[in-house]
């Protein structure tokens, strides 16, 4: 058998999908590249299915919030390829106006949980997710704490004011 | 004749065939050397509890054979653990289900002040839910510690007076909590 | 006068009252159940004995260990992962500082690695004797565990030889260790080779031919490797479904590939195989820690970190009487240090399986994300839907032989 290498995955999805995946790049050896959220879900069954590739085994799924950016959220999926040995990074760029992103947990039911993660620290939505609930955090916390406008610590807090420090 | 050590008779007159004391020495001295432990383990220092309860340190040397998992029987609460602000209720709900006399031991720092886990997600200290009597630092503290956390609420116990309970002052304690008391 | 009880707040369903005519009885197990060994929440529907369906509630320990990430520097990330595994710090500990020197580009010494390859080997084991220990009090046998907890004791003296911490470690700094093993510590690790191997024969004698542990577990919730994988299992209960995936052979670190091991697999993916992969495991790293302690004879003595002076901690007895080990010192304790802008992934075997590090840096003194692929939070996905048709009593110690650790399943 053929050995998959990063150049034969860029070729092979370029083939299907065009300029529709992009900024494909090769940090420590990991190929990444990026695609749009009206992609994400084909691009994920064909290097699924794809009786070559096999990228069956879903390592994660998180998301990255950079607030100076015009799309605010990436959400970054790592894709393993058993057979091959190969592992793959793809990112999705969304807005923050608009944080809607198709689920990929019909594919993988391991994606359940991993998205519901998502949801509950980045309040990303997965459109078709079958049970999207908070998962880790209080279901009256009201906010998505991993986003970057959130301090770490209880803004409600009444132990450090500076009144016991005599300060 | 095996080596165990009988615990010292309280502080009493004694004469030939009697032996004189008051009533709370007497049952401090009972209540301190049989604790019934209610381990609430969440994390790390469960681990540790697990050791202070296994074949090298064996916390029933202490008089705390039976650890008793459910919280209608046991005298002192082992909080072990960070204890998230999700978990609060629940510690609560434990704490208010034991019977009087009932005693805390906040073990570890994340029990005793939430530790390294300064978050938004994290109680700070179980002190602001449920009363403490006796705080081990550590992180998580080694069985020894705990061991000794244990000999230091038992000093406490044998020391409580049996009114104590039953004191204005405990109720308030209890209702600054937020905790309902025995007769309302 | 006093407030009531705070009701506790959780987000599992309620099931609607049931309608008596359809004779199943809603049983809400946890947060704090003795059986289940953590702060582990399931409402469950019954029938009889049978659980119908059921719905897992986690984060009872959530601790928002990426948010505090994102805001200490390098060098305090490492007692974070200390608290994720607990039962298993130093692989944790190992696999953080990797993941920084693949950023930063460090070569490690060859004996470093090596170190590093018998402190995780080590960590597996008690790792390991702790669930296959629980499981055995689970189904009703106490004296295993009594019996071994006492060498996962000595383990436990081994680390305090190496760093002085029994359970959370900090074993080690990026590019190294902070000290070399002194010769009680070598010695110790000898001993633990001769007297762990009567200990784990006899504890296994105790199980895999007993009648009772085997009707309790065998053929219990078997797993196929389709649904394995599509639930993205990784570590023992994977490879006890048949699949041979182990980080360590399929993309080495710590120069795994040097060493002669075998990867145990399963047939049947239920609790027995997983316990009988647990154990075979041990002995495997049994094996990898005597050829580690061979390889280390060969290598130069004393080296126990990479010359990296950028990124490695200066010695004490420098930092007081060299300026530019002060300055060095000064700048590594702040995290004024060069890391490139750049995202890594770095994967270790961990005791529950792989155990992922994302992370990604902006040239600050903090990552700019880093997240955690926390195998037990992954692998207790499939727990409440394959418990449905079990009887409570196997859903039970499915749960053990999962082995999920709440310090990591919450994160």
């Amino acid at each position: 058998m053929d050995k998959l290498t990063n150049q034969l995955v860029i070729s092979k999805l370029q083939a299907t999908f065009g300029d529709k995946v992009y900024n494909f790049s090769e940090p420590k050896g990991l190929l990444t590249l990026e695609t749009d959220r009206e992609t994400i879900i084909d691009l994920l069954m064909l290097i699924k299915e794809d009786e070559f590739m096999q990228f069956i085994y879903l390592t994660d799924i998180t998301a990255v919030h950079y607030p100076e950016l015009e799309k605010e959220y990436a959400v970054v999926y790592h894709v393993h390829s058993l057979i091959h040995n190969v592992r793959i990074r793809i990112k999705v760029f969304i807005t923050a106006s608009d944080p809607r992103i198709p689920t990929a947990s019909f594919l993988w039911n391991g994606a359940n949980w991993m998205e519901r993660e998502t949801y509950d620290f980045f309040g990303i939505q997965f459109e078709g997710h079958p049970d999207l609930r908070r998962i880790l955090n209080m279901d009256d916390l009201g906010v998505f704490p991993m986003r970057k406008e959130y301090p770490l610590e209880d803004p409600n807090r009444v132990d450090k004011k500076d009144f016991y420090f005599g300060r | 004749m095996s080596n165990i050590t009988l615990a010292d008779k309280p502080p009493g007159v004694e004469g030939a065939g009697f032996f004189a004391t008051t009533l709370d020495k007497a049952i401090g001295l009972a209540r301190a050397n049989s604790l019934w432990p209610l381990p609430f383990a969440t994390s790390c220092c469960g681990i540790e509890f697990m050791a202070t309860m296994g074949s090298t340190y064996d916390l029933a040397r202490f008089g705390a054979e039976r650890p008793s998992f459910s919280p209608r029987q046991a005298d002192m609460l082992l909080v072990m653990g960070t204890i998230a602000k999700k978990m609060a209720p629940v510690l609560k709900q434990v704490y208010t289900q034991m019977a009087e006399p009932r005693w805390v031991i906040a073990v570890g720092a994340c029990a005793s002040s939430g530790g390294i886990f300064d978050t938004y997600s994290v109680l700070q200290g179980i002190d602001e839910i449920i009363p403490v009597d006796v705080y081990v630092p550590g992180c998580p503290p080694r069985p020894e510690a705990i061991l000794d956390g244990v000999l230091r609420l038992q000093d406490i116990v044998k020391n409580e007076s049996l009114n104590r309970r039953n004191t204005p002052e405990y109720k308030a304690l209890l209702e600054k909590y937020g905790i309902a008391t025995e007769n309302g | 006068m006093s407030k009531p009880i705070t009701r506790i707040s959780s987000n599992a369903p309620v099931f609607e009252d049931n309608d008596p005519q359809e004779d199943l009885i809603t049983l809400n197990i946890g947060p704090t159940h003795p059986a289940t060994h953590g702060v582990f929440q399931n409402v469950v529907q019954i029938d009889g004995e049978r659980i119908v369906g059921g719905v897992s509630t986690i984060g009872y320990i959530h601790r928002a260990f990426e948010k505090i990430a994102e805001h200490r520097p390098y060098y305090q990330i490492t007692p974070l992962t200390d608290r994720l595994n607990y039962c298993s710090s130093p692989i944790n500990n190992m696999g953080w500082h990797m993941t920084v020197e693949k950023l930063l580009d460090i070569e490690i010494p060859k004996r470093v690695q090596y170190m590093r390859v018998i402190v995780m080997e080590l960590a597996r084991i008690a790792d390991h004797i702790i669930c296959n220990g629980i499981l055995g009090v689970d189904t009703g046998a106490f004296s295993g565990f009594l019996y071994v907890m006492q060498e996962r004791e000595f383990i436990y003296e081994i680390y305090e030889e190496i760093c002085g911490a029994r359970l959370t470690t900090n074993i080690g700094r990026i590019g190294g260790f902070e000290r070399d093993f002194n010769d009680v510590a070598f010695e110790k690790i000898r001993e633990f080779l001769v007297r762990f191997p009567p200990v784990l024969k006899e504890f296994q004698e105790l199980f895999d031919r007993n009648r009772i542990f085997i009707e309790r577990t065998s053929n219990v919730a078997a797993v196929t490797p389709e649904q394995a994988l599509d639930y993205s299992w990784s570590g023992p209960i994977l490879r006890a479904t048949g699949v041979d995936y182990d980080v360590r052979a399929h993309s080495p670190y710590c120069s795994y590939e040097e060493f002669d091991f075998d990867i145990p697999v399963g047939t049947n993916g239920d609790v027995y195989d997983r316990f009988m992969v647990r154990n075979e495991e041990m002995w495997q790293s049994m094996r990898i820690i005597e050829q580690a302690l061979e390889k280390i004879e060969k290598e130069p003595k004393g080296v126990f970190h990479a010359d990296v002076p950028a990124f490695y901690l200066p010695p004490k007895e420098q930092v007081y009487t060299n300026m530019e080990a002060l300055i060095y010192h000064f700048k590594i304790v702040m995290g004024e240090w060069d890391a490139p802008k750049e995202e890594v992934y770095q994967a270790v075997e961990g005791a529950n399986g792989e155990l992922g590090f994302y992370l990604i840096s902006d040239g600050g003194r903090t990552p700019y994300r880093l997240h955690f692929r926390r195998p037990s939070f992954i692998n207790y996905q499939m727990f409440a839907p394959m418990s449905s048709g079990m009887l409570i009593s196997d859903a039970i110690i499915n749960m053990s032989s999962l082995n999920v650790i709440a310090g990591e399943l919450d994160a």
